[in-house]
């Protein structure tokens, strides 16, 4: 089956502004040096995928976006990571007042043991983006559309939010990241705990968020990769070994790495 | 022969035994032990085992039912005023008892011979004063049946004793004989030493139950003996506590009830926030190193036994309540006082407060930490919004368990809130507990039968039901709301 | 997919276009509550800890001047004519002549001493002279005569003990102020005191006898040592490391190895964990209603004791035990299985050694608990007054003893306060011992941990 035949999405993205700029990042565990010299262009409102084989450091570096790393002690990071022009590393940006800028979505869904109305108003209440309860229900409610999934839970919203299957979790779990109205969107594998029809569900719904967000998605699925983003990143061993055009690196990839991962025969 | 002798010669036929087992085994196989089933020692076991056991078990079973055999002997041939009820039935035994204790002393002593013993009729003999040279006190003088009763039962217990001897030792020499008989090469020996081992672990798992049963036969069994005495009504509902050990004492439990839970609640106070956020820094905020030094140092705390505490509760943290706080508000001059203990016990809980909530704030999912951060919210935000509403059940728990504690606290409450059982609302105030009074009403020399007494038993299956409750009810709710982030 | 495009696009009051190098006043407030909270936990360990360094200063403050004893020195002419009234030298005659004699004695070769160095007495009696030396003095004096009678007639050097009050003197707590309205000392003995301090008869001196002196009466608080609690908390500490470590190490055996899950089992373990949580002073009135009014044990013995405790502790040994068992991997018993050995054999020959230092350390763990015990001991009578001490093992089990902890509670409870510096230097002891115990646990446990 042609790698076009299942995208969703419109290829060219090229005019669109770069949003998060990424030079020479280092990133060492202790004395193990996990990413090597990593410059990229992430652009908005575009989806871009990290692939690469596991252990090459994406979700590490995704990581990176949005000082998670900073909660571990062993972790250091070199170099400059730009937001729309500004240093996240600089002492005086605020990681907490960062990452409701730049939003998170992991692996595992991990809905917090409350309702789904509290796990969805939880980010604008810390942050305080809302005036009114009648604005936070209106927060509510449309981000849970955003993450399609207000007409399941409509009925339900004080129900807690660990009782629904996994897809409608981390649907959840999408609704409460994309609630603070963040500018970029980072999900770690996050259909790689889902069944077929629930990662259907989200790669649908990850074409549908980046009308109004950038977002980056690392995933070991390549076919994933393809199917929902216009830019892809192929790291391996700790370093960046080709960007470009999600087209581009599936049908001509340049580095013999890249077509080596592509065609199977490394990773 | 004494029992302890009996079992010394047994002990001594088992070693026998076990040489003799293992002996035979090996020359039965032709000095091969590959042909044997088991390894050569567990032929020897064996017989050690069939020595003891069976007749470990035939000394036990007599040890138990001599007393009854021979006592039911004796009262037989004791006139029927002296054993009309219970009472005088008990108190003419252990006169016999007595008298031939005294016996048995006088001709061990030399004073008599064992016939003259047998012989002595207090028709002839001062026995009274013959026994006292001995050293044999007695409180009146010596009744004629009563000394016939005495030799008799000396009589009796010898007897008894030779064939227990007899008994016993034949059960053993004819386990041993059996095992000997047993053992050849194609024995499961291994199979049935290794069965009898496994009974005696069985054995020792049953203890915890043994010991239950124990404690509620023995609070539930005297508790019934005191409200068969004092109406149980008046117990639970009275509001006055003033035993008098001269008759007309109003034991009502409610004052102390009060004092208990006034201190236990005091003692919350101080233990749940300050073991809590302790617990809360450990696990969120310090680094390795801190923690690794902090956490023994409150540790050592849990490791004080509490007399100490008491201690501290008496010379330093009485008076100083007493002097900067008590007196200058008016409010009581004493040094003991509810505040003083409940402070006390609250410093007592502060290292299981923080132990257990470490414990319970490290078993929350980091999944759960990454999800708050990852929305960007500061550590703070996610402990009071994330981390600690997760963790409430175990908490909760850890706080139930935490009262339990100070409900059943003695030593400080004994020297740190003083003996008076008051219903008062006033903290410094010298108030007492359901723990004080236990020991209080069983300390000292009273008469075990009366009220006053016995009291301290309803006091203590309250408290036990009380304690075991709120321990149910900590693990209910652990257990029921565990599942919320599962 | 047609949720999403009916949502439209809500105002918020967005953070997007505010740059993160400024810090929002809304992040201030937050990063405040942030700072606040993280103090409330420093506070909280802070005030816990220096509550504790408090308990532990105060403990060394007032109890180490225990470990130090007011004593007179001087010579004592051993009056055979008074000593030995028959003049034969036999031990069992001179037994005879009560500690009265042996304080003439004191007294008198006390006065000669004072003449002979100047220290002036006249304005007092001989009485109150006397009354300097402890009451205790004459007894240690008789049992040194008795046990070496050569000693008769001779003039040796006698170090006694001082009387309480002239001990209190000398640490601080009498002064010439309370003398006056105290019944036991008189201002004047005090002054003699400061002159007997000159003339270098009176001096507080390091007194190991603390720890080898049994319990002294109200009147003589000098003489008040813990030897028999040391010993009484020794047999227990014994019995109860025979009595409750193989019975716990078997039920643990039994409950994780070889246990089916059935019933019976569940109601065995729910009885472990309650009995964890039940209060010491119900083991007490166990102690008291089974023991001694049902089984007629000794009361106050070590036994008895011993016994109640160990039912206490089993619970924690079982515990800690089991986790023991436990930790050590499935693959070791599969591997003794798999050569043919039987389950009681993979057990004791490769599950148990295995599982040894957990399991010593548990059972150290659970004894310096139970050397701290304290109410249940209370009820089986170890309040009372125990002067002499408990025969040698196995009939001494059986004589009334008393405990450490027991005895600092006891001497907490006199009304004179010389007694107080004496329980706290009592903590002093039980302290270093169970401080001994934590640490011989940690080291095992740090040398035999093993890392599957």
């Amino acid at each position: 089956m042609n790698m076009n035949d299942m995208r969703l999405t419109d290829a060219s993205v090229d005019m669109n502004q770069s949003k998060i700029s990424a030079k020479g990042v280092q990133v060492y565990y202790g004395d193990n040096h996990a990413i090597k010299d990593v410059s990229v262009e992430i652009l908005d409102k575009a989806v871009t995928a990290f692939i690469g084989p596991s252990g090459c450091g994406k979700s590490t570096f995704l990581r990176t976006l949005n000082r998670m790393n900073d909660t571990i002690p062993i972790c250091r990071v070199e170099g400059k990571i730009l937001l729309e022009g500004e240093d996240i590393r600089d002492p005086r940006v605020d990681p907490v007042q960062l990452r409701a800028k730049v939003g998170m979505v992991f692996q595992k869904p991990n809905p917090f043991p409350k309702s789904i109305y509290d796990n969805v108003a939880y980010g604008p209440r810390i942050h305080g983006l809302t005036r009114s309860k009648a604005e936070l229900d209106e927060v509510v409610e449309s981000s849970l559309k955003k993450a399609a999934l207000w007409n399941e839970v409509k009925d339900r919203l004080h129900a807690p939010g660990t009782g629904l299957s996994g897809g409608q979790q981390q649907r959840l779990c999408i609704a409460r990241a994309v609630a603070t109205s963040p500018e970029v969107l980072l999900m770690d594998e996050p259909c790689s705990a889902l069944d077929p029809i629930a990662t259907a569900q989200v790669e649908e719904l990850i074409d549908e968020l980046r009308t109004n967000f950038s977002v980056v998605i690392v995933t070991h699925s390549m076919q994933q990769a393809g199917r929902v983003s216009q830019k892809t990143a192929f790291f391996h061993l700790g370093n960046l070994v080709e960007y470009g055009d999600t087209t581009e690196i599936f049908t001509n990839p340049r580095d013999p790495r890249t077509e080596a991962y592509i065609s199977g025969r490394i990773g | 022969m004494t029992v302890l002798l009996v079992i010394l010669v047994l002990l001594a036929l088992a070693a026998a035994g076990f040489v003799l087992g293992r002996q035979r085994a090996l020359q039965l196989s032709g000095r091969n032990p590959r042909l044997l089933h088991s390894l050569p020692g567990y032929y020897g076991w064996h017989a050690a085992l069939m020595t003891l056991i069976p007749a470990l078990l035939v000394l036990i079973l007599w040890v138990i039912v001599q007393p009854i055999l021979v006592q039911r002997e004796v009262t037989d041939t004791l006139p029927a005023a002296m054993t009309a009820d219970r009472t005088a039935l008990e108190l003419t035994m252990a006169d016999v008892r007595r008298l031939a204790g005294g016996l048995d002393a006088a001709v061990a002593g030399g004073q008599m011979t064992e016939q003259e013993a047998a012989m002595l009729r207090t028709e002839f003999t001062d026995v009274r004063g013959k026994l006292a040279s001995v050293g044999v006190a007695l409180g009146s003088d010596v009744n004629k049946d009563v000394l016939a009763a005495a030799q008799e039962y000396r009589e009796i217990t010898k007897t008894f004793s030779f064939w227990r001897a007899v008994i016993v030792i034949g059960a053993g020499v004819i386990g041993l004989g059996l095992a000997l008989a047993w053992t050849k090469p194609d024995f499961w020996a291994r199979n049935r030493v290794e069965a009898a081992l496994m009974g005696l672990l069985m054995l020792a798992s049953t203890i915890a139950i043994l010991t239950t049963v124990g404690i509620v036969w023995s609070l539930f069994s005297e508790s019934v003996n005191f409200f068969r005495q004092y109406p149980i009504s008046e117990f639970f509902f009275g509001l006055t506590w003033s035993p008098n050990f001269r008759g007309g004492s109003e034991l009502g439990f409610l004052p102390l009830l009060w004092g208990t839970l006034y201190i236990t609640v005091i003692s919350m106070v101080v233990a749940v926030p300050l073991g809590l956020f302790a617990a809360i820094y450990l696990a969120e905020y310090a680094s390795k190193p801190v923690r690794a030094w902090i956490k023994p140092m409150i540790e050592v705390i849990a490791g004080i036994p509490t007399v100490v505490f008491g201690l501290f509760a008496l010379v330093t943290v009485g008076p100083f309540l007493r002097d900067y706080f008590a007196q200058p508000l008016g409010l009581g001059n004493s040094g003991s006082s509810v505040m003083t203990a409940g402070i006390v016990i609250g410093i007592l809980n502060i290292p299981f407060i923080s132990s257990l909530s470490d414990d319970i704030i490290n078993a929350v999912p980091q999944s759960l930490r990454d999800g708050s951060y990852g929305i960007g919210a500061t550590r703070a935000e996610t402990i009071k919004q994330v981390i600690l509403p997760a963790a409430l059940p175990g908490i909760m728990g850890a706080v139930l368990m935490a009262a339990s504690r100070a409900i059943g606290e003695t030593m400080i409450v004994t020297m740190g809130a003083g003996a008076a059982a008051k219903l008062s609302l006033n903290p410094f105030e010298a108030m007492t507990t359901m723990t004080v009074k236990i020991v209080g009403q069983l300390t000292g020399d009273t008469d075990f039968a009366s009220p006053e007494t016995l009291v301290a038993f309803a006091l203590g299956i309250t408290l036990f039901v009380i304690t075991l409750a709120l321990n149910i009810l900590a693990l209910w709710i652990v257990r029921k709301y565990r599942e919320q982030y599962e | 997919m047609t949720d999403l495009s009916s949502a439209g696009a809500v105002p918020l009051r967005s953070v997007a276009k505010r740059s993160i190098l400024t810090a929002s006043p809304e992040m201030k407030r937050r990063n405040a509550v942030e700072k606040r909270f993280r103090l409330y936990g420093l506070v909280a360990i802070a005030l816990s800890l220096s509550i504790l360094a408090l308990m532990l200063f105060i403990i060394v403050r007032d109890g180490s001047s225990a470990f130090v004893q007011a004593k007179l020195t001087f010579p004592v002419t051993l009056d055979a004519a008074v000593l030995d009234p028959k003049g034969n030298g036999n031990r069992d005659e001179m037994a005879k002549v009560t500690t009265v004699g042996y304080g003439k004695v004191l007294a008198a070769s006390f006065a000669s001493a004072l003449a002979a160095k100047g220290v002036d007495t006249a304005d007092m009696s001989a009485k109150d002279v006397a009354a300097m030396i402890s009451k205790d003095a004459p007894g240690q004096l008789r049992q040194r005569v008795l046990a070496d009678p050569s000693l008769l007639g001779q003039t040796i050097d006698v170090t006694v003990l001082a009387a309480g009050r002239i001990d209190g003197y000398m640490k601080g707590r009498v002064t010439k102020v309370t003398a006056q309205r105290d019944g036991n000392v008189t201002p004047e003995q005090l002054d003699l005191a400061d002159r007997l301090i000159a003339a270098d008869i009176l001096a507080k001196k390091f007194n190991p006898q603390f720890l080898t002196l049994p319990d002294a009466s109200d009147q003589r608080p000098e003489a008040a040592g813990l030897g028999v609690a040391l010993v009484g908390s020794l047999y227990m500490m014994l019995l109860v490391a025979v009595m409750c470590v193989p019975v716990g190490v078997a039920a643990s055996i039994y409950l994780e190895e070889f246990a089916p899950k059935n019933r019976w089992t569940d109601l065995v373990e729910v009885n472990i964990s309650n009995l964890a949580a039940v209060p010491s002073i119900v083991f007490g009135i166990l102690g008291l209603s089974v023991f001694i009014n049902f089984m007629e044990f000794p009361q106050s013995s070590a036994l008895v004791g011993a016994l109640v405790i160990s039912l206490m502790t089993l619970p924690t040994i079982i515990i800690a035990t089991r986790s023991a068992i436990r930790a050590v991997p499935p693959s070791i018993r599969d591997a003794a299985l798999g050569i043919g050995a039987s389950r009681m054999q993979t057990v004791f020959h490769h599950v148990l050694p295995l599982a040894m230092p957990g399991i010593l350390t548990g059972a150290i763990l659970g004894l310096a608990t139970a050397l701290g015990e304290t109410a249940p001991l209370l009820l089986i009578g170890m309040v009372a007054f125990v002067d002499n001490f408990p025969g040698a093992p196995i009939g001494g089990f059986g004589d009334p003893a008393t405990a450490l902890p027991v005895q600092v509670y006891s001497w907490a409870s006199r009304s004179d306060p010389a007694f107080i510096e004496r329980s706290n230097g009592a903590i002093i002891v039980l302290l270093v011992f169970l401080l001994s115990m934590n640490v011989a646990a940690i080291l095992l446990r740090r040398k035999f941990e093993r890392r599957w």
